[in-house]
């Protein structure tokens, strides 16, 4: 009797909550904190209904850890059912997650940065979309940038990680094509104390410029060290460091570090005409109302395009189906994939069904550290 | 050899030595909690952690959240403290605990709140932070492993992980993912011959000499050193000649933190320390107590100092395989040590 009447209440309600569910799985814990917790904060920011429908998000700790990613990614899908999942915040549990995605048929909208994540589009990725810049794109513009300033010679010094791996490969590939010789190439490890050693190797190699492919403030420590070493030529950083806490942290020994990033980072700089711009500002200014001033990093806006494919690609898919569905997660996935022109605070996206990231290079501006604030630099 | 060359190995050898020289702080420390408590203790690198983050957040105005935890273990302590009490039926001295840690908690808090926003003279922001670090020692040792003193050598280890976990969760949350970075003490670099060595690296070294010499002096010359040696050598023998193994233990958790503190001070300005770096510069720590057998505290001094060379060394010519360069150094050790020690069957309680 008390199990019958259970039931019925238990239809009742899933009778009556025809809401959209979101799973969220971000990094808030973990090395990858610094990224997953602004993140986490921007979902509180996104919109509670689309096209009359409320949407109910679910947000998950990994702790930066894959195997606690893929276990929340089943969770979701099979305990809280969801309708689609955004996260996780790194590459490695992001690419963990594609076979529980692509098994169960749930679209995913990935917030780490490789390119493996989405490329190729086969019949497991097919079900995967990402909104953060690839390290390709990324370092395609350090390149150029390098080519356009007279830069013959490079040193890359880099996290002993994947993130390092990430940036070594994709320098040597950019470099080969563009005819950039690297004449060193040293590893150090996030906790380092001291990178003397592999600086005194850069040094004495001579490169016109030397790239950080560091994340965080630890990206600090070889900028410093290179400094105190009397290095004269370019420095640059990647877009890992692109938060607030590097400047205040680097202080004045991050000074003149030339990095691509996402244009969110630059908004207010961006010319008028830029239609990222207003996105930006926008979701700055929503940001910082909540958590305070110059609280704000490029990596929560990863998240809120996020939001934004979503408000797209809903109204589509409820069209075609109740949430909740088998249907109307694949037609979500349609709808994803045939997003156009959408305008985020990264960049302008234009989904297909070979391209589930769709930006291009609008999505990137090269900056440079200016009096402790980020500048942007003018595009050639 | 690369390396050999003039105008690099001083250079690389200050450096090593530099981090050797904190490193040497952290085994001695290990040593003497592992003599003293028989506790493997992992978080010793979160004192460095907690030392520098309580000082940059002292230098940014901020009230650190070292405070918060500081209050939390009062509490925890004084409930202990007051509950064993009250089961001897004393209702007088568990009133007296509560009441005196209350108005210590308070006292503590206000002093904070009231210093920090005054952003005083590094001097005082470095006394400041050893006072807020330096009781998190005993606090945790009476709320942590006090109960558990009689526990295997094992059970104390899987303490010591726990406490390792909860301690680097919480400096997420007192101090938020990223790092920060202290200011150097001394600015400037001073020529020694060929070397030119940044002051501040002379610092470290000379107030880690420092330390260490105050240490053996402790040891050698105060009543409170000797039995806390008398402790580390017969646990049972100390106690049938009047030393308390809790107050032993209580003064050697101290101890750790106040040196964990320090060190971290010492490399703050060098490098921008996140929550969660404490365990790898600790681990550095605990490859030199390792090759002084967990007992020996010249030999984990000249161990850790060891690995601060090779660190430095291997940095420079593989450094992609550096940590393995230093971890594997373990393995030898351990090997020899195994050989030339006689297993004695288990004593333990």
């Amino acid at each position: 009797m008390k199990k019958a009447l259970f039931l019925s209440v238990l239809t009742l309600f899933s009778l009556a909550s025809a809401e959209v569910r979101i799973g969220v799985i971000v990094s808030s814990t973990g090395p990858a904190a610094s990224l997953g917790i602004p993140e986490k904060n921007t979902v509180a920011l996104l919109p509670q209904t689309i096209a009359g429908q409320q949407i109910v998000y679910t947000i998950l700790d990994d702790a930066s850890d894959t195997t606690a990613a893929v276990t929340n990614a089943r969770k979701l899908i099979q305990d809280t059912k969801v309708d689609l999942i955004i996260g996780t915040t790194t590459t490695p549990a992001s690419l963990a997650m594609i076979d529980v995605v692509a098994e169960a048929k749930v679209p995913m909208i990935s917030l780490a940065a490789s390119e493996g994540i989405i490329k190729p589009v086969d019949a497991k990725r097919s079900w995967v979309f990402k909104t953060p810049q690839t390290d390709a794109l990324m370092a395609a513009a350090i390149v150029q940038h390098m080519v356009q300033n007279n830069v013959k010679t490079v040193g890359y010094i880099g996290f002993n990680d994947a993130y390092g791996e990430g940036w070594s490969a994709e320098l040597k590939k950019n470099a080969a094509a563009r005819g950039l010789k690297i004449v060193a190439e040293e590893r150090y490890a996030r906790s380092d104390t001291s990178v003397t050693g592999q600086v005194l190797k850069l040094v004495a190699a001579r490169p016109d410029a030397i790239l950080i492919g560091a994340s965080g403030v630890p990206a600090v420590l070889p900028q410093k060290a290179l400094k105190d070493r009397g290095y004269g030529g370019k420095i640059y950083q990647t877009h890992g460091v692109a938060n607030a806490d590097f400047l205040r942290v680097g202080g004045r020994d991050v000074e003149g570090a030339i990095l691509p990033a996402g244009p969110v980072l630059v908004a207010d700089q961006l010319l008028t005409t830029n239609p990222t711009r207003k996105v930006g500002l926008a979701y700055m200014n929503l940001y910082e109302a909540k958590y305070g001033k110059d609280s704000v990093s490029t990596f929560g806006a990863h998240m809120w395009d996020a939001g934004l494919l979503l408000q797209r690609a809903l109204p589509v898919a409820l069209k075609k189906a109740k949430p909740g569905t088998a249907a109307f997660r694949s037609a979500l996935r349609d709808a994803l994939e045939g997003t156009r022109n959408v305008i985020g605070a990264h960049g302008i996206f234009n989904l297909s069904a070979t391209d589930h990231l769709g930006l291009d290079a609008r999505s990137r501006v090269m900056v440079q550290v200016v009096d402790g604030t980020w500048k942007l630099l003018p595009s050639r | 050899m690369q390396i050999f060359d003039p105008s690099i190995f001083p250079i690389l050898a200050a450096d090593g030595l530099t981090n050797g020289a904190v490193y040497a702080l952290l085994s001695l420390a290990l040593v003497l909690v592992f003599a003293v408590t028989r506790v493997i203790f992992v978080p010793m690198g979160e004192f460095v952690v907690f030392g520098t983050l309580t000082l940059a957040a002292l230098q940014l105005g901020k009230v650190p959240g070292t405070v918060t935890l500081l209050l939390i273990l009062l509490g925890l302590a004084a409930a202990l403290e007051a509950a064993r009490h009250l089961r001897r039926g004393h209702v007088t001295p568990a009133a007296l605990t509560v009441g005196g840690a209350a108005l210590l908690g308070a006292v503590l808090w206000g002093a904070a709140h009231w210093i920090a926003p005054l952003k005083p003279p590094l001097p005082v922001q470095v006394l400041l932070t050893l006072l807020l670090v330096a009781p998190l020692g005993p606090l945790l040792y009476r709320t942590v492993f006090q109960p558990l003193q009689n526990a295997t050598v094992l059970v104390l280890l899987i303490a010591s992980v726990a406490l390792h976990l909860v301690l680097t969760g919480l400096a997420l949350v007192f101090f938020g993912p990223e790092g920060s970075r202290t200011p150097p003490f001394a600015q400037g670099t001073v020529a020694l011959g060929q070397v030119t060595l940044t002051w501040q690296s002379l610092l470290v070294i000379l107030v880690s000499a420092v330390l260490m010499l105050a240490l053996y002096v402790f040891f050698e010359r105060t009543m409170p050193g000797k039995a806390l040696r008398a402790t580390a050598v017969n646990r049972l023998g100390a106690r049938l000649v009047g030393i308390s193994p809790t107050s032993a233990g209580t003064l050697t958790f101290t101890l750790a933190a106040l040196i964990g503190a320090l060190g971290g001070m010492l490399i703050g300005p060098s490098v921008a320390m996140t929550y969660d770096s404490g365990f790898l510069i600790g681990l550095k720590g605990f490859v030199g107590a390792i090759i002084g057998g967990l007992v020996s505290y010249p030999l984990a001094a000249a161990g850790a100092l060891l690995v601060g060379l090779i660190e430095s060394f291997a940095s420079f010519s593989l450094s992609g395989w550096k940590e393995v360069i230093v971890f594997t150094l373990i393995l030898p050790v351990l090997l020899w040590r195994s050989v030339i020690t006689r297993h004695a069957p288990e004593d333990e309680e």
